[in-house]
């Protein structure tokens, strides 16, 4: 293991104030199953690393609440966000989307904030997130700002936050009426790897039309991304199986997937189209018995 | 160099650790502690799982620094004495024990969730349990020993 110093703030000010004091010699570690194995790999080599294991009982930072839609701290990890009741009553995406994350183990440790900040492409919540509309709250010293996620990841493991930037929450709004979702892991390897390609739908229906639809992949590209051109396809039309079909197969256009041991980029891109169309599917069964919660 | 304190399997403990010391080597080579293993040290096999503050972790992701002021629970914390702890006898009783590098981490992982789940179905045994790999391929002889205990058919 690398050589550093570890630091370990009592508050969020004293984060911010480290965080800006030292740049891009400083990282600030949550859970530490990202950022621990990019510094095993001499990847990541911060002189300074800021634990915020003293922020864990900070509002902000580690509760998940409504408002409106809900906030939730970045610190919260994965299993929290998973066994949320207030989370698998009011988005049961999100509930299921993390359970789809690695083991136990690794969903007790890694957080929210952590997860987004390290950026892989082929993590599981940022395509839930993506169509759930979410925003990230970011601050330092000189204040805070709110971006939309997909404006946060801008290349492979690169995020719009800067070096003296901390992500302190995520804002999902409130959803649309009839509403359904579904997220879809194609996985045909162990249950704990990353997706060969996943694929997160939000459809929301005005009697027989489709209102509003909004299609996230991840997996599929160098960044998480919104299939724009499936959702323009699927506005206002009726979810019929010829739409749905038509619909889904522009996907194929819209991502760029990179080869890896899970699979070719044709593959993944053909996986795409196949997930896409059942992903949409469940998301209109879902939208016509809707509950009111997504 | 920081001074951290923290209690291991009951016991108080007090020491300086090297800033960057992750907490299985502070475990294995500062207490001696050789019962949890290492094997993909990327937390990905589950062979160095560990409870801190009753959840489980992987112990080779976990900076030592990051246990001060927690409880350590590793499988030297489980028997009482000569007697062994149910999950323990039972891996042994129901052939969940094979090579033997796994078994300290799948028997914390099971633990964590016998503790959190007395009575779990096979179908949340083998959820819980995916983030612990046997080479020896030995898992369902494991789902056994954990169901063993979770229908209190052990006795210790």
């Amino acid at each position: 293991m690398i050589a550093f110093e570890y630091v370990e703030p009592e508050s969020l000010e004293e984060v911010l104030a480290l965080l800006e004091q030292h740049g891009e010699d400083a990282k600030v570690l949550a859970g530490g199953t990202g950022l621990i194995n990019l510094m095993k790999q001499r990847l990541v080599q911060p002189a300074y690393l800021i634990g915020l294991r003293q922020l864990a009982r900070s509002p902000e930072l580690a509760e998940i609440r409504p408002n409106g839609g809900l906030t939730i701290g970045a610190l919260c990890s994965h299993r929290t966000i998973e066994t949320s009741a207030l989370i698998q009553h009011r988005l049961p995406l999100l509930a299921t989307t993390f359970r789809h994350v690695a083991s136990v183990r690794i969903r007790t440790a890694a957080t929210l904030g952590g997860s987004l900040a390290h950026a892989d492409p082929n993590q599981d919540p940022p395509p839930a997130l993506l169509v759930l509309d979410a925003r990230i709250r970011i601050q330092s010293r000189h204040g805070a700002r709110e971006i939309e996620l997909g404006d946060f990841f801008v290349d492979y493991y690169e995020t719009a936050l800067e070096p003296e930037e901390l992500i302190t929450t995520v804002v999902i709004p409130p959803q649309p009426a009839d509403t359904g979702t579904a997220f879809l892991k194609f996985l045909p390897q162990t249950h704990d790897d990353y997706a060969t390609i996943a694929v997160a739908a939000l459809v929301s229906l005005d009697g027989d039309t489709i209102a509003q639809a909004r299609i996230a992949l991840g997996a599929a590209a160098a960044t998480p991304l919104r299939a724009r051109a499936v959702e323009t396809a699927l506005q206002g039309q009726a979810p019929t199986p010829q739409v749905i079909h038509a619909a889904a197969a522009l996907v194929a256009e819209e991502v760029d997937p990179l080869a890896d041991f899970r699979g070719s980029v044709e593959y993944k891109r053909d996986m795409a189209v196949v997930f896409t169309q059942r992903a949409i599917e469940q998301a209109v069964t879902h939208a016509r018995g809707a509950s009111g919660n997504v | 160099m920081k001074s951290i304190q923290l209690r291991v399997n009951g016991q108080a403990v007090e020491r300086d650790v090297a800033d960057n010391t992750l907490l299985i080597d502070f475990l294995r080579n500062g207490l001696d502690l050789t019962g949890t293993k290492e094997g993909c040290s990327v937390g990905v096999c589950g062979a160095c799982t560990v409870l801190l503050d009753g959840q489980p972790v992987s112990s080779c992701l976990t900076l030592a620094v990051t246990a001060d002021g927690c409880e350590v629970t590793t499988i030297e914390g489980l028997t009482e004495g000569d007697r062994l702890h149910p999950l323990q006898k039972a891996f042994i009783d129901y052939g969940g024990f094979q090579c033997g590098i796994c078994t300290p981490g799948q028997i914390m992982s099971a633990k964590a969730l016998l503790d959190e789940n007395p009575h779990p179905s096979k179908d949340e045994i083998q959820s819980w349990m995916m983030g612990n790999l046997c080479r020896c391929t030995g898992y369902y002889k494991i789902i056994e020993s954990i169901q063993a205990v979770a229908d209190g058919k052990v006795s210790t």
